[in-house]
């Protein structure tokens, strides 16, 4: 929020709170975001219209044939109320009380949201849900009715002031629109492979295979990318215009801002940095993500879905490469960006980042569960040995970690091939299936060490500090 | 006569322009094949191929806003000097009072929304299972045009050499410290060395390697400056180069076989 609205908003409230939640240039600005909500819901029940579909009312509200244009219809002007009303309160905000968030949903969200663990397990259940309730979520009407509600949930949220701080930041705005648009796309991808997996089941081929004449590149695919690059322009220059690029103090290496983050398209890997040392954060994960994915191609042995949408022709595959890029990339890089906050805590939406949250940490390495749960002491070289006469004992103090590792990334794969992905195995032979395991429990090492983390508070599977070497 | 027949119907014109306009069938084919811009594209492609729905014009949108931060990168290299002494000054003196300091906007959003647009391009070309054979060999050029934006838009973070740029920098290279081997803190770095003596120290490590210094300085700035202006967009438009040939000689747009 610049300085002017602050001012003329403290003016207006003639309250000298530094942080308020609603002030006139917000329900100004929330005036033209439910404008722009009403213009789309209007359009949509135009098309609701043009389709024609009814659904029957209740006994009790009469039992009539209602057209689902005129649920829309109500919708819509609902919204337009509201716009109108945000647009003249503006002037005496605290006339306003019913479209702001209410404390007890701002406490229950964050009390989701602000806890690692909880955050994690909401948005994996929720990927799963997702796959499972795939069919239903397709439908266009579920798919505008969730567009409507997340929209609405950040209308309402932005009435309040923590949460300004944290979406408003020119910076954050692409992750928003980023969230949004992965959104759409996820949608629009299950909407075309159910369509195309129904299809299949009646014996016809994918819908990319009809119509399928050749057409001419000019006029039909050049006037397409004509209007496309206008169309990205003026997006730029919009918002170039509305949104100034951020700019902050000089640079100063001696003041450290808190918390000090990587570029958002990096805060995945730094929220890795919570749970694993830098050399396997910073390099070993990300040269395996990227070798990783190079390595696909070469993986997937599946013949099906070449060239058209599927979901149940290659599941397996689009299951863990959405879990890799939903929860795992673009989830972490929420909980980076809108969640860690100084000190690297965890914060609510709508939580002040109090520089003096405490989060207790005492985390226990494996080695140290093993040698006290058998009750002895950690084996320790003589003070002052020389690095061949410490080597061993460290060896031995940690040999109960190297064994855990080497039993999931060497053993477990051979188990692997003998239960679950015998298939598999029998398809790519030995060393395909013994790259695509590892890659696989590779990508399951985050989770998994979160969930020993948050379970038994473990700390290194293999802690030799001595030679930076903790996995 | 019209003015506008006289001009189509000059030596000039007809020098640039080796046929009519393209209204006609020959004319939209042949217009294909002679103009440099245009030559990218088969002559005719299938529907489906070129429906939004199917391809979500990401690839495209991803290609144009390289064009785009190419050309607004170059107009701000005109005006911007990477030095200490001058690189925030002169990116202040952009937002504050330069003609065309909106080119800064542009250049930071279109960054922001081409990594966007790369990962929904990937997303699509894994949805559609179009890496599968014959394509992948396109799909690891992908993987690494990836790679190359991301480090574009991670070395233009620091040129503003403010709070934010120093941090984010000093934060995302601060583990090139714990590399393999070749980071002073890494795990292994104690191999390298000569009678005892460490090759690998915070003046030789994979970090200096990439920071030119110690700790994010000058020389940073300047490593960083040739590597975001000259060095990765020379790399990825030779890269862009390859992929798009491969797309078409890998047989177009992936297709229902």
């Amino acid at each position: 929020m610049n300085s002017l609205s602050l001012i003329t908003s403290c003016l207006t409230l003639g309250s000298t709170d530094p942080h308020p939640n609603v002030t006139p240039s917000v329900l100004y600005g929330l005036g033209w975001l439910y404008l722009i909500l009403f213009a789309m819901n209007a359009v949509w029940t135009w098309k609701s219209y043009h389709r024609g579909r009814h659904f029957r009312l209740p006994e009790f509200l009469g039992g009539m044939d209602m057209p689902n244009a005129a649920v829309w219809a109500m919708y819509s002007i609902a919204l337009l109320l509201v716009s109108v009303t945000h647009l003249t309160c503006a002037s005496v905000p605290e006339a306003l009380r019913w479209f702001v968030m209410p404390d007890f949903a701002k406490s229950a969200i964050d009390f989701v949201v602000a806890d690692a663990r909880r955050y994690f397990a909401v948005t994996t259940f929720g990927f799963i849900g997702m796959l499972l309730l795939r069919n239903w979520l397709a439908k266009p009407n579920v798919g505008w009715v969730l567009l409507n509600l997340s929209l609405l949930f950040l209308c309402v949220s932005l009435t309040d002031w923590d949460f300004r701080q944290i979406v408003g930041k020119p910076d954050n705005v692409p992750i928003v629109a980023m969230l949004f648009i992965v959104g759409f796309f996820t949608w629009l991808f299950f909407y075309r492979a159910n369509e195309n997996d129904r299809r299949s089941a009646l014996g016809k081929g994918p819908i990319e295979a009809e119509n399928n004449e050749k057409v001419l590149t000019w006029p039909d695919l050049v006037y397409t990318e004509m209007i496309c690059m206008i169309a990205v322009t003026a997006l730029l220059i919009l918002w170039g215009i509305a949104l100034q690029a951020p700019l902050e103090e000089p640079a100063s290496a001696v003041k450290t801002p808190n918390p000090s983050k990587a570029p958002w398209y990096f805060l995945g890997l730094q929220e890795m940095l919570v749970y694993y040392d830098p050399w396997l954060a910073g390099v070993v994960f990300p040269s395996v993500i990227l070798g990783g994915m190079m390595a696909i191609p070469y993986i997937d042995f599946n013949k099906l879905g070449n060239g058209y949408y599927t979901f149940n022709e290659r599941k397996f595959a689009i299951t863990t490469f959405m879990f890799g890029f939903l929860p795992l990339w673009v989830g972490m890089i929420i909980l980076g960006t809108f969640l860690r906050g100084p000190n690297w805590n965890v914060f609510g939406i709508y939580e002040f980042w109090d520089v003096h949250k405490l989060e207790a940490l005492n985390n226990v390495n494996l080695s140290e569960y093993f040698w006290y749960g058998i009750g002895r002491p950690l084996p320790m070289a003589p003070a002052g040995a020389d690095f061949w006469t410490q080597a061993p004992y460290i060896l031995l103090r940690e040999f109960v970690g190297f064994v855990a590792i080497g039993v999931y990334l060497g053993v477990l794969p051979m188990v692997m091939a003998m239960t679950v992905f015998k298939k598999f195995f029998l398809r790519m032979g030995f060393l395909r299936f013994m790259v695509f395991s590892n890659l696989v429990l590779m990508m399951a090492a985050l989770p998994l060490k979160m969930v020993l983390r948050w379970a038994v508070n473990l700390k290194y599977f293999i802690a030799i500090p001595e030679w930076f070497f903790n996995v | 006569m019209s003015v506008g027949d006289y001009i189509r119907d000059s030596q000039i014109w007809k020098s640039v322009f080796r046929h009519p306009a393209p209204y006609d069938r020959r004319n939209r084919v042949v217009v294909m094949l002679t103009n440099f811009f245009l030559h990218l594209h088969p002559v005719s492609i299938k529907q489906q191929g070129i429906a939004l729905s199917y391809t979500w014009c990401m690839g495209g949108i991803t290609f144009f806003l390289f064009l785009v931060e190419t050309i607004t990168g170059v107009l701000l290299m005109f005006y911007y000097r990477p030095t200490l002494e001058w690189a925030f000054n002169d990116i202040m003196a952009l937002r504050d009072v330069t003609t065309l300091g909106i080119m800064r906007e542009i250049h930071r959003w279109g960054a922001h929304a081409m990594v966007i647009t790369v990962w929904l391009h990937m997303y699509r070309v894994f949805l559609t299972g179009s890496y599968k054979p014959p394509r992948e060999f396109n799909w690891v050029v992908g993987v690494i045009l990836l790679k190359l934006t991301l480090l574009l838009s991670f070395t233009g973070y620091l040129l503003p050499w403010d709070q934010l740029a120093i941090w984010a920098i000093t934060v995302g290279s601060n583990m090139a410290r714990a590399t393999p081997v070749l980071g002073h803190e890494g795990p292994g770095f104690q191999f390298l060395n000569l009678g005892g003596y460490d090759l690998i120290t915070n003046a030789s490590d994979a970090r200096f390697l990439l920071l030119g210094s110690r700790f994010v300085g000058e020389e940073t700035l300047n490593r960083f400056y040739i590597l975001h202006c000259v060095a990765i967009p020379l790399a990825a438009a030779g890269l862009i180069a390859i992929h798009f040939w491969r797309v078409r000689k890998d047989g177009g747009i992936s297709q229902p076989l």
